[in-house]
């Protein structure tokens, strides 16, 4: 095991720039997720981590040792492909030893680290399979195995669960969790779906257009993102945001409707500001409740757990998470209170403002 | 009512499959004609064969094929054969897929061009060039030997070789690759261990579909060698036709002799000379 350190990062394909200096560090054994839309980056960082893209410039560290030049089957690590690139031609069992066979690892050895990790992930009774005999979770368990029997220093993993369909993935999510928490060998792992960082991550690196926007705990990106782009990409639904301007006694929309702050954020009176708000900090009140926003209900999601409201008001659709059932028909006027102490505002460059 | 419904549906459809089996019978009638004919005569003596061309031999009676074999030099046009397809067949596998492979995976500028030069041997027929390639393989004291038909074969079979051998390795995930990179193989091994495994259908597609002209060639031996102990099947066979008299059932013993490995070679890989033609067809 080891920690990963990443030092200004670069990567650029030609003249155009992919990831333009990254800093991240990773502390041994942990679970660290790469998370941002397609095209920021991530799995480009973590194929620069395998070792199987250049690097442009730049130091990533594995342990003590700069691996910038070190080829990827020297680096010490293993790595879980999207499409798991399970050997078509090989068993399982095969698939598994191919790595312990390149390293010159004696036979009986080979045999008994397989078993060890084939009985571990419930893959013994395939073992004699190919691939192509096996379900998409088992393919993604035998993927898993391969990695594990190495006992590399860090293992990457690159989207694993995105071929999967809804409940599997949910299942290996928590399979996942629960062999890193296992074998405490240091993670990387890649994500867009920021359900998946939430769920699994000690700590989460969120990327867009090749930066690092913010690094934190799941919770500590959901109550305070560093700026607009987090606090838009973390979380489902996602924050609704209002723009508006600074003024006495809060914040003042476009019609002339005043959400009330209970912070003093150092602004100028007139300043431009965007206000988020969580959709479970939304509550409905009746229509004309001072310190509220005007809506009318637009459409009515219930899930059975909560019900979800998107509702027309002024500047667009907000998104209403109700914990409770909800009585409310399409079409109806209501009015939406913020609960003041969860608001989040942001500069006219998205910066969080300070609110200390 | 519904299965009166359906049996109207479905009677189009069915005859026509049974015009089409129709005409594929008769089709592979006519192919196998002249192969039964050649094997039937095999067994017969020249005089039985002009007296009843149609008439089933006496299986029994292999005197054709015990004077090819004994009192002729079939025997060594025949290891000339297997020796030449097979030299040749082995340096098309051998550097089309190596050729092949580069031109799929290794990004480099020169990549098109050189896949480019490839096909462009696709497009030229060699036999055109056949006096600067006498003159070629004078000079490199190569004629009348075996290793002249070796290089030339090698040389007109390599283009369509990197082009099938290019198009399927690129079709492969490269995430294959990658897997093999982190589990520590190196560049052979990642091409020995991973990609030759499944690039078998296409290979076998390579090597049948340039081992059938190459065993059948009659016109390079006929150029470039003249010493007996060289020649090959297509050329030997001529020797069987004299100037007054030919022993058509000697002749026709020979032709067997000489089909039959192609043949085999053909239903031996003709699973998978189907599955690479039919690739990516369905998926």
């Amino acid at each position: 095991m080891a920690n990963v350190s990443i030092r200004d990062v670069r990567k650029s394909f030609g003249t155009v720039s992919i990831i333009k200096g990254v800093d991240v560090d990773i502390q041994d054994g942990e679970f660290v997720i790469l998370v941002g839309p397609s095209g920021c980056g991530k799995s480009t960082l973590l194929r620069m981590i395998a070792g199987l893209e250049d690097i442009s410039g730049g130091d990533i560290r594995i342990g003590s040792r700069v691996v910038n030049d070190v080829p990827p089957k020297d680096r010490d690590i293993a790595m879980v492909f999207q499409s798991y690139a399970l050997y078509p031609h090989m068993t399982v069992a095969e698939n598994m030893e191919f790595s312990l066979k390149l390293k010159g690892v004696p036979a009986a050895e080979q045999k008994k680290r397989v078993a060890e990790a084939a009985s571990s992930l419930g893959l013994t009774p395939l073992l004699d399979r190919y691939p192509r005999q096996l379900s998409g979770g088992q393919r993604q368990r035998v993927a898993m195995g391969r990695a594990i029997v190495r006992d590399p220093q860090v293992f990457l993993f690159d989207e694993p669960l995105s071929n999967l369909d809804a409940k599997l993935r949910v299942q290996m999510r928590a399979e996942i969790k629960e062999l890193h928490q296992r074998l405490k060998t240091t993670t990387i792992y890649v994500t867009h779906d920021q359900i998946e960082a939430m769920t699994m991550a000690d700590k989460i690196v969120v990327m867009h257009d090749g930066i690092v926007e913010q690094i934190g705990a799941p919770l500590e990106l959901y109550d305070r993102p560093a700026n607009r782009f987090v606090a838009g990409f973390i979380g489902s639904p996602a924050m609704n945001f209002i723009e508006g301007r600074f003024g006495p006694e809060g914040i003042v929309l476009p019609s002339g409707a005043v959400l009330p702050l209970d912070i003093k954020p150092q602004l100028n009176l007139g300043a431009e500001i965007t206000y988020g708000i969580r959709p479970e900090h939304l509550q409905i009140a009746p229509a004309g409740t001072p310190g509220s926003i005007p809506a009318t209900v637009s459409v009515i999601e219930p899930t059975g757990s909560d019900t979800t409201l998107i509702v027309k008001a002024e500047g667009g659709n907000l998104t209403v998470v109700l914990r409770e059932r909800c009585a409310l028909k399409p079409g109806e006027a209501v009015a939406l209170k913020p609960v003041a102490h969860q608001a989040h505002l942001f500069d006219e460059q998205g910066k969080r403002i300070a609110t200390a | 009512m519904t299965a009166l419904a359906s049996s109207s549906a479905s009677r189009k459809p069915i005859s026509f499959a049974f015009l089409a089996q129709v005409i594929l019978i008769a089709n592979s009638f006519i192919m196998l004609y002249p192969v039964v004919v050649m094997v039937l005569s095999a067994f017969k003596s020249t005089g039985e064969i002009f007296e009843h061309p149609f008439a089933l031999p006496n299986f029994t009676q292999v005197g054709n094929f015990a004077k090819v074999l004994g009192e002729t030099s079939m025997p060594t046009y025949f290891m000339n054969s297997i020796i030449v397809t097979g030299a040749s067949i082995i340096l098309i596998l051998v550097l089309g897929t190596m050729a092949g492979y580069a031109v799929a995976r290794y990004e480099s500028r020169t990549n098109t061009f050189i896949l480019l030069f490839f096909l462009a041997g696709l497009m030229l027929p060699l036999k055109l060039a056949v006096i600067p390639l006498f003159i070629l393989l004078r000079d490199l004291n190569l004629l009348d030997s075996r290793w002249s038909l070796i290089v030339t074969y090698t040389a007109i079979g390599l283009p369509s070789a990197v082009f099938i051998m290019a198009g399927f390795l690129r079709s492969l995930p490269s995430e294959l690759e990658d897997a093999a990179r982190i589990d520590g193989a190196s560049e052979p091994r990642i091409m020995w261990s991973v990609m030759l495994p499944l690039a078998r259908p296409p290979m076998a597609i390579a090597a049948i579909q340039n081992a059938v002209p190459i065993w059948n060639d009659f016109f390079f031996p006929l150029v470039f060698i003249q010493t007996d102990a060289y020649k090959t099947l297509p050329q030997g066979l001529t020797t069987f036709m004299g100037e007054y008299t030919t022993d058509w059932g000697m002749l026709f013993a020979g032709l067997t002799i000489a089909a039959a490995p192609i043949t085999l070679l053909y239903i031996a890989l003709s699973r998978q000379f189907i599955q690479g033609m039919t690739a990516g067809a369905v998926k």
